[in-house]
């Protein structure tokens, strides 16, 4: 069990850490941390808000586990599902039909635009040379360029280009949501962000191309020697990641947002990454770890309405969870269980 | 006066690396400690040098117990560690080697550092340019610029580990005679090794270790096959040379260029059949590796042919070799053979013949343990790579080799090995052997070469330099022609 007692310690530490912070600014910290729970879990609307938010992170933090147990820093997160949004947003412009034709069509466009954009990032490393973390890098700030374009230019709002978005879209292009207690329940991008991080657990688990990612990510050089072709492994995992990230891009397109708007990947990519790194590259613990991460982000909302704290108190607070329990796992790496860290003995 | 250590233990999860070691070495002495690989020596040296903290016991130096929590630490009370690969800095040059790690204020004077270098050098009798790269310093002069360095630093205790590994016999009875006067100017010099010859030759007094334990302490002279006992707790027999009968030609090289840095094969024709075992004899870098990688498709040749069961694999990819039946086993175990983090049962998945798309894990650790069996790989299913000992590693390796191999390229299959498990690298190679698979291989071993190969290609400066059928020579001829010199 990777997330143990020293994680439990650190998130600990984290939370005092949050509290002193929330004195030094001025704010009772107990209240303000029961407003972080009442924020997201409060109400049904509160929780419908939060899952909303939640189906993104996920699908996000699934690809970047295909892609890290490849070896690679997909830092082009972000601009995947930007560029899955794009794509999306397209379809939904521009096909005609029935809800039930726009819904898969969507998902299938935001996949490819997000594969696409990954790949470019693989290509870029695998023949190019490019480290991928430079290449996702450029390719992000492309995305977040390319998405500004067609809100202000080819996809202005009528009557007046406006950076709150595009138009809305018509109501066959928004991802059906289910009533029932009094408000509307992200059903399907749960179902595809939970889905996708089973999906992922099971291909690194109990599949010949998931080990073989693994080894790829852990030793090229002697998975080459072994007969895998590694470029292809890397290509791979890219794919995955992106088409993910792509489909969280729809999710955010025709689920949240309804239209397209210039921050539309939420940031949810390079939160993804800290979430992976909190669980420790694995798939089991993203589920819970993402939940708590959207958590504070929807619930800190409320601590800018009822306290008059910045709202950027939950990614102060989400960034120090991440560099505590960093420090904790270090710690614990050095000390006793240094053979555990280096051999981990079955 | 010396350095002694009283029960020292460390473990690694259920491996009892270290259990309970003491000893008691007097300044001056040439000290060898012995010991099969997984004995528990390495990890001892790197107790004494800081690397790693005991989990219990303390050593005493010249009647003072030490708080060794870094190899900062170490040096600071005059332990210093030669390791098998020297510490050295290549895209620097001697000097910024030699002044690298040494306390003393933020600036360097060099000119002073290097009045301290050619003093202390000239001391021990070596020559430095100062100004040259530590990349162009062949591996004996890096350890003597280590040593210089460690002196400079004021080492009373010198620990080397396997320090022969990769140098020159000239290089190597320098190395001995530094050793020799270290060790009379009061130093405690501690080699490590498990060449027994090599003990035998220079050491005054010898500690064994087996399984964590000091299980003999002597002062020499030790007949080799009392040290071998206490090694191993067993004698082994050399088994006889059974020749059979070769089968038709599986490699063949026919004038044959390969270039690779300064290495420069040229014209090569080289063929080896069915049944028959090539050696690859010469100096690290000599060019040995140059050609299994040729072989094994890592490398194209730039011009002739190369061909294995008749089809040429000029232009052919690495996969494709493989698809031929050429299997190729680098030295670098863990870099290039096995992947940490992964487990025994996980490799074997990797390289099975089965491809479907989800795995049965039940079958896969059941597949694992009957090759933990037949190889007798000390380990789990679920042991990753990087916790097996040097030997246990190359046994995976072994048992990860498809069936149907037309070729092995092998290079330095027993390297670092103990005489047991190199003994069984061999008897399951020589297994191939008889099945027909061809085989090729590069030692720095003169005695692996004679006795396991048919025909011994000597590579001397980057350049096939002889050929011997193996009972035209015998070991000294062999010495000779790796010096570049033919016997005359």
């Amino acid at each position: 069990m990777r997330v143990a007692a020293p994680t439990l310690v650190a998130l600990s530490v984290a939370l005092a850490f949050g509290v002193v912070l929330l004195i030094l600014a001025g704010a009772p910290p107990f209240e303000a941390l029961w407003l972080l729970v009442l924020g997201s879990f409060g109400s049904a609307s509160k929780m419908a808000a939060t899952l909303l938010a939640w189906s993104p992170l996920l699908l996000a933090s699934a690809g970047l586990v295909i892609t890290f147990s490849a070896g690679l820093w997909n830092i082009g997160v972000e601009g995947q599902i930007v560029v899955g949004a794009i794509v999306a947003t397209w379809v939904a412009r521009s096909l005609p039909g029935p809800v039930w034709v726009i819904l898969p069509a969507t998902i299938i466009a935001g996949a490819i635009g997000g594969l696409i954009w990954a790949l470019l990032a693989g290509v870029l490393k695998t023949y190019g040379g490019v480290h991928e973390i430079f290449g996702g890098l450029g390719l992000d700030f492309v995305a977040a360029g390319l998405v500004v374009y067609l809100v202000l230019g080819p996809w202005q709002r009528t009557g007046q280009a406006s950076t709150s978005g595009t138009n809305i879209f018509r109501e066959e292009a928004w991802m059906p949501e289910f009533e029932t207690f009094g408000t509307a329940w992200p059903v399907i991008p749960v179902a595809l962000g939970l889905v996708s991080v089973f999906a992922v657990w099971l291909l690194l688990r109990g599949t010949r191309f998931g080990l073989r990612l693994k080894a790829v990510g852990r030793n090229p050089q002697s998975s080459f020697l072994l007969g895998i072709p590694t470029n292809r492994y890397m290509l791979g995992a890219f794919a995955i990641g992106g088409a993910l990230a792509g489909i969280a891009g729809t999710v955010q397109v025709t689920a949240f947002h309804h239209k397209l708007v210039p921050a539309i990947s939420g940031g949810y990519g390079f939160l993804g990454i800290l979430v992976v790194l909190l669980a420790g590259f694995s798939a089991v613990w993203i589920a819970p770890i993402a939940l708590f991460f959207v958590a504070i982000s929807v619930g800190s909302t409320q601590l800018d309405l009822r306290l008059g704290l910045d709202s950027a108190f939950g990614g102060v607070f989400q960034g120090i969870i991440v560099l505590f329990v960093m420090i904790g796992g270090a710690w614990s790496a050095s000390r006793g269980s240094f053979s555990q860290a280096v051999r981990e003995e079955p | 006066m010396g350095l002694a250590t009283h029960d020292i233990r460390k473990h690694f999860g259920t491996i009892r690396a270290n259990d309970g070691i003491s000893f008691t070495i007097e300044s001056g002495s040439l000290h060898g400690i012995l010991g099969e690989n997984g004995a528990g020596k390495s990890t001892l040296m790197k107790i004494l040098s800081g690397f790693y903290e005991a989990d219990s016991g303390e050593v005493d130096l010249d009647g003072e117990t030490l708080d060794l929590r870094s190899p900062a630490d170490a040096i600071k009370v005059g332990i210093g560690m030669l390791h098998q690969d020297p510490l050295v800095f290549l895209p620097f040059t001697v000097l910024d080697n030699f002044v690298l790690g040494s306390p003393g204020p933020q600036r360097l004077d060099r000119s002073d550092a290097r009045a301290e270098l050619e003093r202390v050098s000239g001391e021990l009798g070596f020559r430095f340019d100062s100004e040259r790269l530590a990349r162009d310093l062949t591996v004996g002069e890096r350890q003597q610029l280590e040593i210089t360095r460690l002196m400079w630093l004021g080492a009373k205790v010198l620990i080397f580990d396997e320090p022969t590994t990769g140098i020159s016999a000239t290089q190597r009875d320098q190395l001995f005679l530094t050793l020799r006067s270290l060790a009379e100017n009061g130093l405690i010099v501690l080699f490590v090794s498990h060449k027994l010859e090599e003990v035998e030759e220079l050491c005054d007094s010898v500690t064994v270790i087996r399984q964590g334990k000091v299980v003999f302490e002597a002062a020499m002279p030790i007949t080799s096959e009392v040290l071998v006992e206490k090694m191993f707790g067993k004698v082994f027999v050399e088994e006889d040379r059974d020749p059979a009968p070769f089968g038709a030609p599986v490699l063949e090289l026919s004038r044959v260029t390969i270039e690779e840095g300064t290495t420069h094969i040229e014209d090569l024709s080289l063929s080896c059949a069915a049944g028959e075992v090539v050696g690859l004899a010469g100096l690290e870098g000599s060019g040995q590796r140059t050609l299994l990688r040729a072989c094994a498709g890592l490398l194209a040749p730039s011009s002739g042919l190369l061909s294995v069961d008749g089809n040429n694999l000029n232009k052919a990819s690495y996969r494709d070799h493989l698809a031929a039946g050429v299997h190729y086993l680098p030295a670098g175990r863990l870099e290039e053979g096995l992947v940490e983090g992964i487990s025994i049962a996980e490799h074997l998945v990797l390289t099975s013949e089965d491809t479907g798309f989800f795995i049965n894990w039940d079958a896969a650790d059941e597949a694992a343990r009957q090759e933990i069996d037949d190889y007798s790989i000390k380990g789990r299913p679920s042991s990753p790579a990087e916790a097996l000992s040097g030997g246990n590693q190359q046994r995976l390796l072994l048992a990860m080799i498809p069936d149907e191999v037309r070729l092995l390229l092998l290079e330095h299959p027993t390297r670092g090995l103990d005489v047991g498990s190199a003994a069984y690298v061999w008897q399951r190679l020589l297994e191939r052997r008889s099945d027909g698979t061809s085989i090729v291989f590069s030692s720095a071993d003169l005695d692996e070469l004679l006795r396991y190969s048919d025909r011994i290609v000597v590579f001397f400066a980057g350049d096939v330099f002889a050929m011997r059928n193996v009972g035209e020579t015998d070991g000294e001829e062999l010495g000779h022609l790796i010096g570049g010199k033919v016997r005359g």
